[in-house]
């Protein structure tokens, strides 16, 4: 176990190198950069700009300044945030993000699991029907749609919530609706089609012979079984939750994370391109791993090894 | 596919917005003046209960302002910020001029090179004095390469400005000097008539050396930002909220009505229109943010929507060294043939100035412009007598570029039909990303390109040294004339006003004549606004100034 983490770990470092690594030369090779404008400013402000970022410096001491930056946990200023570097916005909007995100994540996991469970045990009757309806229009409708969708009703019709700002708990629960969504309806659909399977296997038949509850049945032997799947997709669905979803996150003005990963790539901030990469990368390998480790408690038949599992 | 849906459903959702909007403002105002009421009734004899209720102004910031330090700032939110917090030399009144701020007083050489300023006085909102030496402090400081300023180059009118942000002169040559704590002298490179102008502009605003000297990030956060402005940030939650609440230490402080102003910081424009229907907001849309494009006819319909000019100029860059548009009556064809009017009318929507020069209105040199918009007969006979002077008879295919957004996208496919149209030309659309589309049209990748410049100060000079060098940065064009050159320069010179404007009148001329540009439409601003809000100054350069604003 402990060497199979251990190998794991490194595995991980080496991706986390690779992604740091491409996403650099990547960003150097888009054309156009943070003090393109369309005032073009005169050269040698220009320039005094570029030595005060050091991008004056040769591509390759960049890269290893950069890489040292990462090591140390400094990802250096912001371009366009003159004021903040980019700890700092990592600092202010993942905390907002991670809020918003273990909110809709909550919403997301028991909500699309009890309707899938519900669908499951009722299939092709009127229940499976409704909560299918539900998990396919999840699905299909984009989250800005649904979020306008929300504030209208909710909030201009009926006035019972704010329709923007990050203020108070009452202000989370449009943006945390319209975040579950389409990960609930998914979530839905997967236990949904697993328990259906797994409902017609031999040993649960064998449980309905022996004269078990079907709550017992459905809680104790099925779930179980049916939600290996379900945590697959958590893994990285927790990584991107967590680190902030753009668009819902400017409909409903929460000062998160998920701006900065697209209107620093638009600005070419390249500091807080390679910050918001190199954190969401963190956060998603790191969930991959709990993912695999948490296999082992759902289901006792699977056991962490670096070899002899055929 | 999905875009069409976007534009159905959020009309749909800006249609219900206003009508819902209408009962809902009704709903909310009552409500709004009930505390008031009700004092009046337990306490008739209190005086004016009404005047009490404290001034607040809800605003959108749109986007967090990046800084808050005047020698940085380079966009305009931050600016809008800057200048509710700090205060000039000189600020921009009502009337659109230059008046005393931060100075009392000032006095002229003859020869128009040398000003010296009184400083009045008055406290920074730390209560420190606000000291000559500070605005020395803060020029230089902008001038000086290692703080990488962007604006630095609206300090070159200062004497050794630019040799000393080149690294060509030390910063104790430039000409701004501290002859004691309440006098400031200021040497010019040349004759500046609108010197007084440019004092207003958030560059020439002072810094607390003290302030500045002691914190690297002074400017980044509500407790250590000192200005000397109206208004001072009581609290700043990055990317969520900022409150601006009114300075104690201010000079005019009597002035000043508005106890606070709380901007929120949404970015989503149909949003903010949202909660401004919703009475959440009192102004939605110019200039901080936007109107949502889809909402605007349904806004303009209901007579609530406010328009007014601003100094800027959306043109059509031509690549002078590609052919066809090497040839200056094939430019002239392109550029007459456009129906400006119509494409206002049904296309922006929102009240432009059909532009038949390169210089808007509020500076304007030629009142009546410079030709005809939509002068089919010329654009034909030019566009034959230009391809025999070529030696063509088949235009090369012609791509017109530019940059990744709907609203540029309308615009330049109406212009595409009318090509077509009165011309019979085939011209294909290209667009690209923002910073991708800037270099390949500061590199001349392209052959017609679409840009717009919105003026610093208000001066024709903005506009039109923008084309004054072949390489210059904002030229793009390749296009140099050196009699245009040569009165640019003279202009620089010339301190007797009618004399410059004529000087620069004729330089206009000739930019038309050449028509390295194709001017379409001076820019406005749109907005909707809680009609009880009164004051709220909007300047012709599109800033806002809250100084004077106040709620009835």
């Amino acid at each position: 176990m402990i060497r199979y983490l251990g190998k794991r770990i490194i595995f991980m470092l080496i991706s986390l190198f690779l992604i740091v690594t491409a996403t650099f030369f990547i960003m150097k090779a888009v054309p156009g950069g943070p003090f393109t404008s369309e005032k073009n400013v005169p050269d040698e402000i220009k320039a005094a700009l570029e030595a005060k970022y050091k991008l004056n410096l040769p591509l390759h001491e960049q890269y290893f300044n950069y890489l040292k930056g990462v090591a140390t946990w400094d990802l250096g200023p912001s371009f366009t945030e003159k004021s903040s570097t980019v700890n700092d916005m990592i600092n202010r909007g993942f905390p907002v993000s991670a809020h918003l995100g273990a909110q809709s994540l909550l919403l997301a996991v028991f909500g699309g699991i009890i309707l899938g469970v519900i669908a499951a045990l009722k299939h092709n009757k009127w229940q499976d029907y409704s909560a299918m309806v539900i998990a396919v229009l999840g699905l299909s409708v984009p989250g800005f749609i649904l979020a306008s969708f929300y504030q209208y009703f909710f909030s201009i019709k009926w006035g019972l919530l704010p329709i923007a700002k990050w203020e108070g708990f009452e202000y989370t629960i449009l943006p945390s609706l319209a975040l579950a969504a389409s990960p609930m309806a998914f979530i839905a659909r997967l236990t949904r089609s697993n328990m259906i399977e797994v409902l017609g296997q031999d040993y649960i038949k064998t449980a309905k012979a022996k004269g078990l509850h079907t709550f017992t049945i459905t809680v104790k032997h099925a779930i179980r079984n049916a939600l290996l799947p379900v945590i697959t997709y958590l893994g990285p669905l927790i990584a991107n939750i967590l680190t902030g979803a753009f668009v819902i996150e400017r409909i409903f003005g929460v000062p998160g994370l998920g701006r900065e990963f697209v209107l620093s790539i638009t600005n070419r901030d390249y500091t807080v391109i390679m910050g918001t990469t190199v954190f969401y990368s963190i956060i998603l390998v790191v969930m991959i791993l709990i993912v695999d480790v948490a296999y082992t408690l759902v289901d006792p038949r699977i056991k962490l090894a670096d070899a002899g599992r055929e | 596919m999905k875009k069409n849906i976007f534009a159905l459903v959020s009309s749909v959702a800006v249609l219900g917005t206003a009508l819902a909007g209408c009962a809902g403002q009704q709903a909310s105002q009552p409500a709004a003046q009930q505390p008031a009421n009700n004092t009046q009734t337990q306490t008739p004899a209190a005086p004016a209960p009404a005047e009490k209720k404290p001034q607040v102004l809800r605003m959108n910031l749109h986007s967090e302002p990046p800084t808050g330090d005047p020698g940085l700032a380079e966009d305009t939110t931050s600016g809008a910020v800057i200048l509710a917090t700090f205060d000039g030399l000189t600020r921009i009144g009502a009337d659109e001029k230059p008046h005393e701020a931060a100075a009392e007083s000032y006095t002229v050489s003859d020869d128009k090179l040398t000003y010296t300023f009184k400083i009045r006085d008055h406290k920074w909102s730390n209560g420190d004095p606000v000291t000559a030496k500070d605005f020395e402090f803060a020029w230089k400081r902008a001038l000086d390469p290692k703080t990488a300023s962007n604006y630095a180059y609206q300090l070159y009118y200062i004497k050794n400005g630019e040799k000393a942000n080149k690294g060509e002169a030390k910063l104790d040559d430039v000409g701004v000097k501290a002859l004691d704590d309440k006098t400031l002298e200021v040497k010019l490179e040349n004759p500046t008539p609108f010197f007084l102008e440019l004092l207003a502009f958030r560059t020439y605003f002072p810094v607390n050396q003290k302030v500045v000297e002691g914190n690297e990030k002074w400017a980044a956060e509500a407790k250590t930002h000192v200005g000397n402005g109206p208004f001072k940030i009581e609290s700043w939650e990055h990317k969520s909220k900022l409150v601006l609440v009114k300075n104690d230490n201010y000079w005019d402080k009597d002035n000043v009505k508005l106890d606070k102003i709380e901007f929120s910081m949404v970015e989503d424009e149909n949003t903010e229109l949202s909660m401004f229907e919703n009475g959440e907001l009192d102004w939605a849309g110019s200039p901080m943010s936007s109107l949502p494009t889809d909402a605007i006819p349904a806004l303009k319909d209901s007579g609530k929507m406010v328009t007014k000019p601003i100094a800027g100029t959306y043109w059509y860059k031509f690549n002078t060294e590609k052919p066809p548009f090497n040839n200056v009556k094939i430019r002239k064809a392109f550029t007459y043939s456009i129906d400006r009017q119509g494409l206002i009318d049904n296309i922006l929507q929102t009240g432009q100035i059909p532009a038949t020069g390169a210089v808007p209105p509020s500076m304007v040199l030629n009142p009546n412009g410079y030709f005809k918009d939509k002068d089919l007969e010329t654009a034909k006979t030019l566009l034959d007598e230009g391809m025999k002077e070529l030696g063509i008879t088949k235009l090369p295919a012609i791509t017109l570029s530019y940059n990744t957004s709907e609203g540029h996208k309308k615009i330049a496919e109406a212009i595409q039909d009318q090509w077509k149209k009165n011309l019979g030309v085939d011209v294909k659309l290209e667009n690209k990303e923002w910073k991708v589309y800037l270099e390949d049209l500061h590199e001349g990748n392209f052959q017609i390109g679409r840009m717009g410049w919105l003026g610093d100060f208000n001066d024709p000079i903005n506009f039109l040294e923008l084309y004054k060098d072949k390489m210059g940065g904002n030229n793009d064009t390749r296009w140099e004339n050196p009699k245009f050159k040569e009165l640019l320069n003279q202009s620089a010179l010339e301190s007797d006003l009618d004399k410059r404007k004529k000087i620069l009148a004729d330089a206009e001329q000739i930019l038309m004549d050449d028509m390295p540009i194709m001017p379409i439409y001076f820019y406005t601003q749109s907005w909707v606004q809680n009609p009880s809000v009164k004051g709220v100054q909007m300047t012709g350069l599109g800033d806002v100034d809250w100084k004077s604003a106040y709620i009835e």
